[in-house]
């Protein structure tokens, strides 16, 4: 057997794509945590949640109206992200003018509530999600055996992160979007209504929580609390990497999960606690974060 | 005394009072509860109220507190002020570290930081099955007897122990409120370049107040381990941060008394609602939304902005 660093290869690779694969949640939340708060000037506490309810979504397209995993990969964002303008249009945008906290707080109720709704329907253990057939099954890469399922996730996640990029830093809309996060104001004087901007700023960002939620209903069993600990890295992750660029997110969101990946191999007890050190030892060295202003 | 405005100190008076009568009337280890977390809730508002900074990792204090005390009183038979101590020191400990790393951001960024800190404590009190238990905890802690004589086995002793803590704390926290430390606090709150360009050094006053916070929720945990006889996950996970946060912001951010009104809903929520399961949460959230949506003062912050005095 093929040893590296003294561990075993296939072990190490397939550390390595766990750590991707964590990392590519990382970075799919903590964008869409970005985009919010570029924005909203609040922090999405209830991001975990949404994350829940679209992989939920996913789970009830299939059990109640017989739709599959294709179908929900589409359906299950729009519903959370309708589901989200209607939320910020009605109560989100009540607290605009007030303390940057209350947004925190808000959002702290709300993940709350939906956690426990989901708990009151589903018991704390939830439901599982069978793979697609068409990804089922595990590939020999010669190296390692790779489940395809986790290859594809890893592919969708490098897609939808690279497409957010392109979207906010080189389209139109984009420019928009940042015009309106720089100055609101003056963006509105030239006749774009920014309330709505803000409305779909906010859907858009829980539609990509919830995206990330059906790429993690295969994967995880689906249960109320499977944001919540995901959501606690995440904020991590974002304190390590500023909340200023969507790349610095994707390549923090990313590193971290790999570096988490190889903390299991070399010391398992660690990887838990290693994004949260790291966060430490940034905080140490450059306050500010890494890709972040003040 | 203690800088108690009369509306305060009748407000004190009346608690004292609420105090002595309640064992007889409603059922003692309810209202030790509601006195540990009260406690606990006085230092989250030192944070909240006086100088603005928002810990979501409060429980990390309070559940290390208590794991420590009921480690020292079960494996090792120290008498329970010396745990509860330990618990305070604990707390205060862990406190100056992670208020260390915390101050160096503001905001949000220092909610989220504390909450990702915490984090760190509670995997630890997984994993640590020899010193915290893992998922069991720590079970059937003694209460042994105070200073080694006075046994606490009575819940009645029990309770007069824990309201003189709780009662002791009421008055501590009053106090650094209202002292010289209390005001430059306030002034840092209020306008923190000013503060600075007077020559406060603003992040040592955030640190000080991070610690006496961490330390008064490493005492309460450890009161609370006493009276409850475990310590468990639920003590020191994230739940527990976002209880006593409701509880501030339900009874008031910045007021003394609101922090303890809002200890005894929500703990009475806990205790009377237990059946309805997790509508609990549901319920304890559409109170955190409705707080901040159209009850920002809180009970005792809109009380006393009707009757035109700080309560």
């Amino acid at each position: 057997m093929v040893m590296i660093l003294g561990k075993p290869a296939p072990l190490l690779f397939g550390q390595l794509l766990l750590g991707i694969i964590n990392g590519s949640f990382y970075a799919m939340l903590s964008m869409g945590l970005a985009i919010i708060f570029g924005l909203l000037r609040i922090i999405n506490f209830a991001h975990g949640a949404m994350f829940m309810i679209g992989a939920f979504v996913t789970w009830g397209l299939f059990n109640y109206l017989g739709l599959g995993f294709w179908w929900a990969l589409i359906l299950s964002p729009l519903i959370v992200g309708a589901a989200g303008f209607v939320l910020e249009r009605t109560v989100i945008q009540r607290i605009y003018k007030l303390d940057i906290l209350y947004g925190l707080l808000l959002t702290f109720g709300l993940a709350q509530i939906m956690g426990g709704v989901m708990e009151n329907y589903f018991g704390s253990s939830g439901v599982s999600y069978d793979t697609p057939d068409l990804l089922s099954g595990v590939l020999n890469l010669g190296f390692m055996y790779m489940p395809v399922y986790r290859g594809f996730v890893v592919f969708a996640a490098a897609i939808i992160c690279f497409a957010t990029w392109f979207a906010i830093e080189k389209t139109k809309l984009g420019a928009l979007l940042r015009a309106a996060t720089e100055n609101p104001a003056l963006v509105q004087a030239f006749g774009v209504n920014v309330p709505r901007l803000i409305a779909l700023t906010f859907a858009g960002g829980v539609g990509l929580a919830a995206l990330a939620g059906v790429l993690a209903a295969p994967l995880y069993s689906v249960n109320p609390g499977m944001g919540d600990d995901l959501i606690n890295t995440v904020f991590a992750v974002v304190v390590i990497g500023g909340m200023g660029s969507i790349g610095g997110a994707i390549l923090t969101g990313f590193g971290l999960g790999i570096i988490e990946g190889f903390t299991d191999v070399f010391y398992p007890p660690g990887s838990a606690v290693v994004v949260f050190v790291v966060m430490a030892a940034v905080l140490l060295a450059r306050p500010a974060g890494l890709f972040g202003k003040a | 005394m203690f800088g108690f405005s009369k509306a305060q100190a009748i407000g004190f008076l009346i608690m004292v009072a609420a105090v002595a009568i309640g064992p007889f009337v409603l059922y003692p280890i309810f209202l030790m509860q509601v006195m540990c977390f009260a406690l606990f809730a006085m230092g989250a508002n030192l944070l909240m109220g006086s100088i603005g900074l928002l810990s979501l990792g409060q429980a990390a204090y309070f559940g290390m507190g208590g794991y420590v005390c009921g480690y020292l009183v079960q494996s090792y038979g120290f008498t329970p002020e010396v745990g509860i101590i330990a618990g305070g020191l604990t707390g205060a400990a862990l406190g100056a570290v992670f208020g260390w790393l915390a101050i160096r951001r503001q905001t949000i960024y220092f909610a989220m930081i504390t909450l990702a800190l915490a984090q760190i404590v509670y995997f630890f009190a997984v994993q640590d099955t020899d010193f915290t238990g893992g998922e069991n905890g720590i079970q059937g802690i003694p209460r042994s007897a105070l200073f080694g004589h006075l046994s606490l086995n009575n819940d009645l002793a029990m309770y007069a122990l824990v309201a003189v803590i709780f009662l002791a704390g009421v008055l501590f926290v009053h106090r650094v409120v209202h002292s010289p430390f209390g005001q430059v606090v306030k002034a840092i709150r209020e306008n923190e370049p000013r503060a600075i360009s007077l020559g406060y050094k603003s992040e040592h006053y955030k640190w000080i107040i991070f610690i006496i916070a961490a330390a008064l929720a490493g005492v309460a945990g450890a009161t609370k381990a006493m009276v409850m006889g475990i310590e468990t996950l639920t003590d020191v996970g994230a739940a527990a941060s976002g209880l006593v946060v409701l509880m501030v912001l339900l009874g008031g951010i910045g007021t003394i008394y609101g922090p303890i009104l809002g200890a005894l809903v929500v703990v009475a929520m806990q205790y009377y609602l237990s059946s309805f399961g997790a509508w609990v949460t549901v319920i304890q959230g559409a109170i955190f939304m409705a707080c901040v949506l159209v009850f920002r003062r809180g009970v005792i912050g809109e009380l006393a902005y009707r009757l035109k005095t700080p309560l």
